[in-house]
């Protein structure tokens, strides 16, 4: 090899990057905050299931930034019988990325499996007589009993999404994650690119038709796929992915690490922003099956010792932009939150009282277990502040530092804590998941059928029924009221504030829309 | 290995923590928890489930990801090529600094030269892994905007593509080979240089290099190659922190992505592909010394 011939290689190889980039322009990359692990989001909640199920699969209905719903997959519809009969129209030429056209049958199983495992189905499910396709284009949802939220159950935009999918696959098993992710969304997954852990790669839909008309927010509108393909990389290192960012090897990073934002906020080709308004909200869980928080006066005194901001920055600076205090039982920012009985969360706190109320309430210093994921650094700052206002407060804590999978197993048992059980964890939760009754896991009373924790409470449980049957926003927000004044007396859980995570992108994507990172209707200029 | 397996599936049985929890997602109930347990036959008592895998194993087969849904072998296979590219690279590196600057330390050895070796070697140990590779990246990528960042690109797409991404990744882990290499050098041609038939092939008029490469070396070199071939066998069980650092999907990465989501079939595979990468890369090294050192003989 010649000097002339090496130098030219080196060039080429050091050019490689800058020429790959640009050959790539309509190919974005995507950083996630974790790999898919279950591909099935009627089967699993997590943010990577449902922003991989939005790209594959589409709904029904879509919703807006106000979360109202609209016609997505639907052409039209029809409610006839005083409310309890819904007759559903498909649009016309929609088709399942096998080929094959999306059908009434189809939409109909898909609803079906989707109301066996989720908590706003499962409330559809239970209004209903059936469910039945009755056309190519048709299917009708037959109720015992009014349900005036079908659109909103069908177009619920967070995880547990109603997805369709051909019957083949839909009438499998709801508790097993399906294999085989066929949907009619405007990309297509590619399974032979797949790298579990490393890398997702989808395609643009060729078939994919796209409403004409709506409101193109959130998850409503036409979706138009402007880009070829999707590539999703998993880069577990913060720090890493930020600086591929800032390169251009990467497009988006869903979630910069926090340390990290004020540096790439000076990056002018880049754009550092919220995208879910709503973000997380952390809130801390017991164990009301047994003692001591099986008695909701020790629960309603511990409300007192909490002070929302103390675990805000904790989990994510002074800056103010990032998180919110005074978050009730509904996400603050949606339709339904509201300040009843906050000063319960905001009022000054009193940490001698407090003390005073457990043992009024009947502590007797038992023991609290206290399960921490210590292996994920959020789940461990929750942990630790808990901790420290436990002791403050009297409570003899037992603080059990356990890695995130054995918390997600040991959380699940009803035992005893010296059984293997537990009394109190704190964790974040979707703020999305928290804008109604319907879609919100812990805020329910049903005892043992409840989510981990099991709280009792027949008034809640009763307000959340009478929710459903709501006739406007105005009822249901004096429902929300009433369900968050009670939430305060029976204590499902603490709220303990509202994170709100940052994106980041290169300025050259436009069009990214609100909500959760979908891929339609961003261009690169 | 048969031990390695028992003891590996043993340890997963006893271990907490659920696949099927993970599955279910956060807002599951306790049946749906159960019921995908019994689905996935985790229920099932430790013989029952110890025989069905050791009798797929006898037939070659290792067995399906419980995330994934993919054959273990299939998901492991996927991940070789990065890991032992970044293996064979790393070494290269290493050997090729480490070995001179070990001979040379030790001929000559008690001067500065020697010091100042031993020094980088003291320093390329301590240094954690990941700090060499952020200082490389804010160096060769930030900075001198020379080389990407993170990622893998297949030597089957060429050369030129391939060894970007490759370098910073070599360079780290040769780094810390290179400190363990070259005292391993040092100490082995310490003991060979003071060996009477070095004094005789100096005293015939031979220059330093062959003494040293054609007579100390090769004498020195039967720990030298041990010292390589456990480092390679290391390299190949999966260096988690380099490939997460620069992000490389690797068997490092899926392997301790495996253990964070409990996906056993996945773990009891890797383990056996590690302890068998071992066996096999003991057994070439014992090989090597009967070229090496005429007088062992199996």
């Amino acid at each position: 090899m010649d000097r002339r011939t090496f130098l030219a290689g080196s060039a080429a190889a050091v050019a490689l990057p800058a020429i790959a980039r640009a050959q790539g322009s309509r190919t974005i990359k995507f950083v996630p905050d974790a790999d898919v692990v279950v591909f099935d989001p009627v089967v699993s909640p997590s943010w990577q299931t449902r922003d991989h199920a939005y790209l594959v699969y589409d709904t029904l209905f879509g919703v807006d930034d106000n979360f109202q719903p609209h016609p997505q997959m639907v052409e039209g519809y029809v409610v006839e019988n005083d409310g309890l009969l819904w007759k559903l129209t498909l649009r016309e030429g929609l088709k399942f990325h096998d080929g094959e056209r999306v059908l009434g049958r189809d939409a109909a199983a898909s609803v079906r499996r989707w109301a066996a495992r989720d908590a706003f189905g499962q409330a559809l499910a239970a209004a209903a007589n059936e469910i039945v396709a009755t056309g190519d284009r048709t299917f009708e949802i037959r109720l015992k009993r009014p349900f005036p939220l079908v659109p909103d159950a069908l177009g619920k935009p967070m995880a547990s999404m109603c997805a369709i999918m051909p019957e083949r696959i839909a009438s499998s098993d709801p508790n097993r994650p399906i294999t085989d992710p066929v949907g009619s969304g405007p990309y297509r997954y590619v399974a032979s690119e797949r790298v579990p852990g490393a890398r997702i790669v989808y395609e643009r839909f060729a078939d994919y038709v796209p409403r004409k008309d709506g409101v193109l927010q959130y998850t409503s509108g036409p979706k138009i796929a402007n880009l070829d393909r999707v590539e999703w990389s998993i880069i577990q290192d913060s720090a890493t992915a930020a600086a591929a960012l800032e390169r251009g090897e990467i497009d988006w990073l869903q979630t910069p690490n926090t340390d990290l934002l004020p540096r790439l906020k000076t990056n002018k080709d880049l754009v550092i922003k919220t995208i879910t308004p709503l973000g997380l909200i952390a809130y801390m869980r017991f164990n009301q099956l047994h003692p001591p928080f099986d008695n909701p006066g020790i629960r309603r005194a511990i409300i007192g010792s909490i002070t929302q901001s103390d675990y805000m920055i904790a989990l994510n600076g002074p800056d103010k932009s990032m998180w919110r205090d005074g978050v009730g039982y509904f996400a603050p920012g949606s339709p339904l939150a509201s300040e009843a009985g906050m000063d319960k969360l905001t009022s000054k706190r009193d940490l001698a009282k407090v003390r005073k109320d457990l043992e009024t309430a009947g502590y007797k210093g038992e023991k609290v277990v206290m399960m921490v994921a210590v292996d994920v650094p959020y789940l461990k700052i929750m942990g630790d502040v808990s901790a420290d206002v436990f002791k403050k407060i009297g409570l003899n804590v037992d603080y059990q530092a356990v890695d995130w999978s054995t918390v997600s197993q040991r959380r699940a048992k009803m035992e005893p804590p010296e059984q293997g059980g537990w009394n109190v964890y704190a964790i974040y939760d979707n703020g999305s998941n928290q804008v109604n009754p319907a879609s919100h896991t812990w805020l329910r009373g049903n005892g043992k059928a409840a989510g981990f924790g099991w709280p009792t409470s027949p008034k809640i449980e009763e307000l959340r029924a009478a929710w459903f049957q709501a006739k406007n926003l105005d009822e249901q927000k004096k429902l929300a009221v009433a369900i968050q004044l009670q939430a305060f007396e029976d204590v499902p859980y603490i709220p303990l504030g509202q994170s709100i995570p940052f994106t980041g992108y290169r300025s050259n994507l436009t069009g990214v829309l609100n909500g959760q990172p979908v891929f339609w209707n961003i261009k690169r200029s | 290995m048969g031990v390695v397996a028992i003891f590996v599936f043993s340890l997963l049985y006893l271990s907490p923590g659920d696949p099927a929890a993970i599955i279910a997602g956060d807002q599951a109930t306790t049946e749906v928890v159960e019921q995908i347990r019994q689905q996935l036959g985790l229920n099932e008592p430790f013989l029952s489930q110890f025989g069905r895998w050791i009798w797929r194993i006898l037939h070659g087969d290792l067995g399906y990801s419980i995330f994934a849904n993919q054959p273990v072998s299939q998901m492991i296979l996927q991940r070789v090529e990065p890991t032992v590219a970044l293996a064979i690279c790393s070494m290269l590196v290493s050997v090729l600094f480490a070995v001179p600057l070990g001979v040379v330390a030790a001929w000559k050895a008690g001067t500065w030269i020697d010091r100042a070796v031993m020094a980088f070697a003291v320093l390329g140990f301590s240094f954690p892994a990941f700090v060499i590779g952020y200082l490389l990246i804010f160096g060769l990528a930030m900075w001198a905007n020379i080389l990407p960042v993170q990622g893998y690109v297949s030597i089957s797409k060429g050369v030129l593509a391939f060894l970007p991404n490759i370098v910073m990744p070599s360079l780290t882990l040769g780094i810390v080979l290179i400190a363990l290499i070259a005292r391993m050098t040092r100490a082995s041609m310490l003991e060979v240089l003071s060996q009477d038939y070095i004094r005789t092939a100096q005293s015939k008029g031979l220059t330093n290099t062959k003494v040293l490469v054609g007579h100390a070396l090769k004498n020195a070199s039967v720990p030298i190659v041990t010292t390589i071939g456990l480092a390679f066998a290391l390299l190949i069980s999966g260096v988690v922190v380099t490939e997460t650092v620069f992000a490389i999907p690797g068997i490092g990465r899926l392997t301790v992505d495996a253990i964070l989501r409990r996906d056993y079939p996945v773990i009891q595979g890797l383990v056996l592909v590690f302890s068998a990468s071992y066996v096999l890369i003991n057994l070439l090294v014992d090989i090597s010394y009967t070229f090496l050192d005429p007088r062992i003989r199996y």
